[in-house]
């Protein structure tokens, strides 16, 4: 058995030793990236296991030992990896947990902490807590994010992000039920063993790669009229966990609707901008705003590669870039509403009813501090701005149930099918006035 | 064309209509479900066959517990909301909005322009359930609530976020002696400011109005509200004839859309779909036979008070009244605390009248015999009921049930009291009462909230509660709150569950929610060692067993359980040693009278609602206030530095050093202004501004703003920024200053200086909701104070962009604003210190109040700082005393500037024998979550007591007292030790 070696914090740490014996359980996010992320880490030598349970113990777990009022994703993270540590089979001495940790003023920066609290809770101290950030915060000898790691990870989130995006834009009028899942696995497969072989990971490469994607995508049978769209954004991890959705996007597609769900290349790019921002808000090194700004500048042009490959296609929709978005939530959020989601939210939402997705469901646990000012905060405005815009907000958390959540998504489609009855009644980027929609089934 | 069907399913009522080609109603129906949705549905149907049988019709369902149905029917499903605006578009076409409130559903639909609607969220009361949960509580119908609430005088505030919040201001107000009439109108009032406040959302009510749905077709009192609060006249405010049915109607409109059907399918489809049960998740059972059971009761009553009987007695007794929120228990004792009489009852609303009663009884039964040498009282009632009755000693609940617990169990170390409507749990450390945990704010869970199931579901709560006892899976139903409990109870109840399942997983929910919500255990140890659990809910055996289950413990329930108040509280008699009690003789209850009358002292900006108990004889008894004012008494004050913060913020408007030239510059008053403030206040009126400050906070100002708060669920101290903002633009001010700050200065003593999201960002947030700003010049830019030298560049290009002033000028002023924050700072460090040492030559116990600057806001802490020092405590703040402590590592990422200052002032009063931390906790505080655990690590490390006060914007400090009295007398034992 590994021996438990601790800092002078009184951390314990993750040795080399345990890097050969334990399994890392890590949580699952959007099932398609950190799928990849799974693949990586493997690469690396790690063992790991992505927790994909779903149940209401994970729940109760996370309720005994995280404090009720915190946010739900963190119960539900900790609920989850403690409830794999006790019932998922595992030997608890030879497991190890990762979660990311960021930084900022959100009480989500305290989820690491809070983990290792709700472990001393549960007398599982002695289980290793292995942080990944890229901020250089906690160190463990046994785990280390090497740069060509980073690299293929920061690789892996463009191409989990066009995967999405056009399995997305597929999966609602494939013929095949599924062919767009099988489709998503072989690619994940095939660019992780790309990227172990060191191909995939330039620019001129990955082009190529965005372009093979979006036809094979394309190329997967389809029928059907188009579907009516519907926008999800909100808190990062109800917004894209199954786990903290109550599956919303299945939800969505059941309903026989588009679900389109903004990625997560947007978020890397606004949380490496904050920094720039916080030293053109308040002062500070140029030195360090210009790296932020030449790191920036790279994703941003890789994400523009996207875009270009999703436009050539011929079939896709594609997303506008980091700084449409910017320019779209001028007049609403300033550039230092960078807490949590901040401005990216609110600058989603706009991206969405600009594009045609005017249907959004707006995600967040309850009581999430960032979404009263930029989820629920904006709704009025975004309704004065854009009338027609059809957004419901949804709190998530233990005590919320599925049938309440969903009687207001169902609402909130009621209202889309509404709208879309009315010929013309669609905005467009630059919303005219136009003739008042009515029920579609009153009869005035 | 065929005839059309609609189908409500709604969370407590179906209703059936029948539309014919004209959209006239050719049928309609009403009823309860207790929770049988289909089967209720079908009959309805069946009922009218003769009307539609042989005929293909077009039905479709619609209704909050609709979508299960329609579902596992294969049956058309239409939104409600949907389904209630195409009728209205139908019935009443030039409706400006529609206010509908159903069982456990609060909508409004916006006409004009685009179609807008609103749904209550998931955290919601003011529902139909709410006023059934209210009218339960004041033990009459739903009707005579009604009929009570037209005859009122008086509207109390009651808060309608959710049931809990609302009985723990209603109970107080019964328990003084306020009128039933009142109490039964300000619950409508409360349902109405809810619906108002929590769904327009920024978006104005006005123009004609229809009210639908079934509390508003029923209730005219509810009814009288609405259109009182909106200002309607009778032209504007539609009540039409079926508004209990407009969902159904809109089902049977939207039908119009889909293909008929023959009546008989339908028919056929609903009943098929019964069979559709689903698996729920289950948990194993309480019992698993008769045998165990009979061992477990045996057991338990073994646990009782030595027999005697009244009848035969002769010599001293000691009577304890624990005149609690909804009963009044009562007990005679002997000195060996053998029971010679109890009584236990539902208080009516009006404990004095029974207490009379029995008093009476008591005196009759004792005869010559028995003499009572002394009365104790201890509950919500204590005051008037001490005070009424000449009882001679008042003590607080935590003491009383401690004395109970000890008489069965002397070395208890936790118990936990689960009664109707509260839930007490509490160490003993020392002999002496310790971390108290109350239920309060969103965590419900006591015994009233089964009792409200029980009666949904047409059962007696004794029989309900033994229908789970036996089941071989109960229902896990989670441990949440009432309101949702509700939905998950219809889920389980959708997904097959019995009636004998959902008992004991009701029975098992109040257990979880008390250990996991309330006490925050996550372990048995956690508790004690020697767990004592009394109040009636344990009475329920389900529940003890649970509790038992839960921890992995065999715990002492007294038979006496739901007793022990006021057993202790007569043990507490016994102990004073009085040759003669003063409590009022059996003459002296011949000609007691009492009356009582509501009035509000305005003597103060708190505006308490007093009421006026009078007695026989000229006594008099004035409750609910919070100072000895209205007594006709000059308060006398201990130093408070919560008070001196406040008058000293408050001073800080005018012209200042300035002559005030350029302009009113408007500030508001609210969250993290009273840090910065100084600084503000200095920077502007050196460049000749006179600034405005926003009026004190205060209820009328929040209503002002409450219509343009678009989340309902954030803390009280940020929703009060929308009335002073709105106050800044009526007075006329030139520019509102309220910019953003992700960061306030830097202190060193945490890993960063982060304000929470809520203060950093909620000047964005106003100026997207509240509509006034428009209409002057609102201020918000990003700003960061904590590097001086970039703030007074970025600063001075900003004033200069804005009003033309020279940077140079800015940038002096900004260097003055500097020195005067810093000077404040320094005043309150030393004002603090003097407090300090006075505390100390008097020998008085200093309590230092934890919480965020905007705590002081009277109107946020609703005159906690009166009720700590009227006990003769010296009290002072977080800030004065966390430059005494540097950095040290913590548990948790210690981020935020105001909250690392609460945790360095905990570190330093663990160095302190004299000193004690409250923790101020307003409900909604994300961040809370995270520093009362720390908070209570901290102290409880360095020895302290931990005491949390949570407050909202209820004014309500009952909870409050019974907290500060127990830390009192905590600190008293540890003295005397």
């Amino acid at each position: 058995m590994a021996k438990l070696v601790y800092d002078d914090t009184g951390r314990l740490l993750f040795t080399k030793e345990m890097k050969a014996e334990y399994t890392l359980l890590m949580p699952q996010m959007l099932p398609v990236h950190f799928g990849m992320m799974k693949k990586l880490l493997e690469c690396e030598g790690y063992k790991v296991d992505m927790l994909t349970t779903n149940h209401r113990g994970i729940v109760d777990e996370g309720l005994k030992y995280v404090h009720n009022d915190t946010c739900y994703p963190a119960l539900l993270v900790i609920g989850q990896l403690i409830d794999a540590v006790k019932h998922g089979g595992y030997a608890p001495h030879k497991v190890g947990l990762l979660i990311t940790q960021t930084g900022g003023g959100c009480r989500a920066s305290n989820y690491i902490h809070l983990l290792r609290k709700a472990l001393e809770k549960a007398d599982m101290a002695y289980i290793p807590v292995v942080s990944v950030n890229l901020s250089g915060l906690e160190k463990n000898p046994g785990f280390s994010l090497t740069l060509p790691f980073i690299r293929k990870a920061v690789y892996a989130m463009m191409y989990g992000d066009i995967i999405v995006n056009v399995a997305n834009q597929v999966r609602p009028y494939e013929v095949e039920a599924g062919a767009s899942d099988v489709m998503i696995d072989r690619w994940s497969q095939r660019l992780v063993d790309g990227f172990q072989a060191g191909k995939g990971m330039s620019r001129k490469q990955m082009r190529a790669n965005f372009n093979a994607i979006c036809s094979d995508f394309a190329a997967i049978p389809m029928a059907g009229e188009p579907k009516i769209r519907v926008g999800v954004v909100g808190e990062i991890y109800v917004k894209f966990a199954p786990l903290g959705n109550n599956n919303l996007e299945k939800f969505l597609l059941s309903e026989g609707v588009e679900p389109v769900v903004p990625g997560l290349t947007d978020f890397i790019i606004f949380k490496i901008y904050n920094r720039v921002a916080d030293v053109e808000l308040y002062g500070g090194h140029w030195i360090k705003k210009f790296g932020c700004k030449v790191f920036m500048k790279y994703i941003e042009a890789c994400q523009r590669d996207m875009i270009a490959a999703l436009g050539h296609s011929g079939r896709f929709r594609a997303p506008g870039t980091f700084q449409d978005l910017h320019r779209m939530v001028q007049g609403y959020l300033g550039d230092g509403n960078k807490m949590g989601e901040g401005w990216l939210l609110t600058a989603e939402m706009l991206e969405l009813i600009h594009s045609g997705t005017n249907n959004i469901v707006c995600t967040q646990p309850f009581g999430c501090l960032p979404n009263h000012i930029v989820g629920k905060g904006m709704i009025r405005k975004l309704k004065d701005d854009y009338p027609y815009s059809n957004i419901v907000a949804i709190d998530y958390d233990p005590g919320a149930t599925r049938i309440n959540q969903e009687n207001r998504i169902k609402l909130m489609l009621a209202n889309a099918k509404g709208l879309t009855h009315q010929e013309g009644a669609r905005p467009t980027a630059d919303a005219q006035p136009e003739p008042e929609p009515r029920l579609a089934h009153a009869n005035v | 064309m065929s005839l059309r069907v609609g189908i409500d399913i709604g969370s407590t009522t179906v209703k059936v209509v029948v539309l014919d080609e004209q959209n006239k109603l050719l049928f309609r129906s009403y009823e309860r479900h207790f929770s049988k949705t289909r089967e209720r549905a079908l009959e309805t149907l069946a009922s009218i066959r003769d009307m539609l049988s042989g005929q293909d019709i077009k039905a479709t369902i619609t209704g909050s517990a609709g979508l299960g149905v329609a579902t596992a029917a294969g049956i058309d499903f239409v939104q409600e909301v949907y389904a209630t605006a195409a009728a209205v578009n139908t019935y009443i076409p030039d409706t400006d909005a529609v206010i509908e409130l159903g069982g456990e559903d609060a909508k409004i639909i916006f006409f004009g322009g685009a179609l807008e609607e609103r749904m209550n969220g998931s955290c919601a009361g003011g529902t139909g359930a709410f006023i059934d949960q209210m009218a339960t509580l004041m033990n009459v119908s739903v009707k005579e609530l009604d009929e009570l609430s037209l005859k009122h005088v008086k509207i109390y505030p009651i808060a309608s976020r959710c049931g809990v919040f609302a009985k723990s201001d209603i109970q107080p107000i019964l328990n003084q002696g306020g009128r039933k009439e009142d109490v039964a109108a300000s619950i409508f009032q409360a349902v109405v400011d809810q619906t108002v406040a929590g769904l327009t959302q920024g978006r104005e009510l006005k123009g004609k109005i229809v009210f639908l749905g079934g509390p508003l077709h029923f209730l005219m009192g509810l009814r009288q509200r609405f259109v009182e609060t909106l200002k309607l006249d009778g032209n504007h405010a539609v009540f039409p004839q079926d508004g209990d049915c407009f969902a159904a109607m809109g089902a049977a409109l939207c039908a119009t859309d889909y293909s008929p059907a023959p009546f008989e399918t339908l028919m056929k489809k609903l009943e098929d779909s019964a069979a559709a049960t689903t698996v729920v998740d289950t948990m194993p059972p309480l019992f698993t036979s008769e045998e165990e059971y009979d061992v477990f009761s045996a057991r338990h009553n073994a646990s009782r008070p030595p027999e005697a009987d009244i009848g035969t007695y002769t010599g001293p007794a000691y009577l304890g009244l624990d005149a609690g929120s909804t009963t009044t228990k009562m007990v005679l004792i002997a000195p060996d605390g053998g029971l010679l009489y109890t009584y236990y009852h539902s208080n009516l609303g009006n404990p004095v009248a029974i207490v009379l009663e029995q008093l009476k009884e008591i005196y009759k039964l004792c005869g010559d015999r028995i003499v009572i040498k002394g009365a104790a009282v201890t509950g919500y009632g204590e005051d008037l009921i001490k005070n009424a009755f000449s009882c001679d000693l008042g003590l607080v609940e935590t003491m009383a049930h401690y004395k109970a617990a000890a008489h069965f169990e002397p070395s208890v170390d936790f118990i936990i009291d689960i009664g109707g409507q509260d839930m007490k749990c509490f160490k003993i450390r020392n002999g002496a009462v310790d971390s108290i945990m109350l239920n309060e704010a969103c965590s419900s869970g006591c015994g009233s909230f089964i009792e409200t199931f029980a009666r949904a579901l047409g059962y007696e709560i004794a029989d309900f509660a033994k229908l789970g006892l036996f089941t071989q899976k109960p229902v896990n139903l989670g441990s949440r709150c009432t309101v949702f409990m509700n939905s998950s109870v219809k889920q389980a109840q959708k997904d097959g569950a019995s009636v004998e399942d959902i008992s004991a997983g009701l029975s098992i929910s109040i257990v979880k929610n008390a250990i996991y919500k309330v006490i925050r255990a996550a372990s048995a140890d956690d508790l004690g060692r020697h767990i004592v659990v009394q109040g009636g809910t344990f009475h329920n055996d389900a529940v003890l067993r649970a509790f038992e289950q839960e921890i992995g413990r065999e715990v002492t329930r007294p038979v006496i359980a739901g007793m022990m108040g006021a057993f202790g509280a007569a043990l507490a008699a016994r102990d004073l040693g009085l040759e003669q009690s003063a409590l009022l003789s059996r003459e002296a209850l011949e000609h007691f009278t009492h009356t009582a009358k509501p009035a509000t002292c305005g003597l103060c900006t708190n505006h308490c609602s007093l009421t006026v108990n009078s007695f026989d004889g000229g006594r008099r008894f004035v409750s609910g206030n919070r100072c000895s004012r209205p007594l006709g008494e000059e308060p006398h004050r201990q130093p408070d530095l919560m008070r001196y913060k406040y008058t000293a913020l408050r001073a800080l408007q005018g012209k200042g050093q300035g002559n005030g030239s350029r302009g009113k510059i408007g500030i508001p008053f609210g969250l993290n202004m009273y840090e910065n403030l100084p600084f503000w206040f200095e920077l502007f009126t050196r460049l000749n501004f006179e600034v405005v400050l926003s009026p004190e906070s205060s209820r009328k100002l929040y209503l002002k703003g409450q219509r343009t708060i678009p989340s309902d669920t954030v803390c009280y101290p940020a929703k009060l920024l929308h009335g002073h903002v709105e106050a800044l633009v009526e007075a006329g001010v030139d520019a509102i200053w309220y910019p953003c700050m992700s960061y306030n200065n830097d202190e060193g003593i945490g890993d960063n200086h982060y304000n929470c999201p809520v203060v950093a960002y909620y000047p964005e947030l106003l100026s997207a909701n509240v509509p006034a700003l428009k209409q002057t010049r609102f201020l918000d830019p990003y700003v960061g104070l904590w590097r001086h030298k970039d703030f007074e560049k970025r600063f001075a290009a900003m004033m200069l962009e804005q009003f033309s002033i020279p940077k140079k000028e800015t940038k002096a002023a900004a260097e003055e604003a500097y020195r005067a924050y810093e000077a404040y700072v320094h005043d309150v460090q030393e004002t603090g210190r003097q407090y300090i040492e006075k505390a100390r030559a008097e020998g008085r116990s200093i309590i230092v109040a934890c919480g965020r600057p905007y705590h002081i806001d009277p109107e946020i802490n609703h005159g906690i700082n009166d009720l700590i020092t009227s006990f003769g405590l010296v009290l002072v703040t977080e800030d004065a005393l966390s430059y005494l402590e540097g950095y040290a590592p913590r548990k948790v990422l210690n981020q935020w500037t105001f909250q690392s200052r609460m945790y360095n002032a905990a570190r330093y009063v663990c160095t302190q024998p004299d000193m004690q931390v409250v923790q101020l906790v307003s409900f909604g505080c994300g961040t809370d979550a995270i520093t009362t655990d720390e908070m209570r690590a901290i102290l409880e490390e360095g020895g302290k007591l931990y005491t949390q006060l949570k407050i909202d914007d209820i004014s309500n400090l009952g909870a409050v007292k019974i907290r500060i009295r127990s830390l009192i007398a905590a600190i008293e034992a540890r003295k005397k030790s």
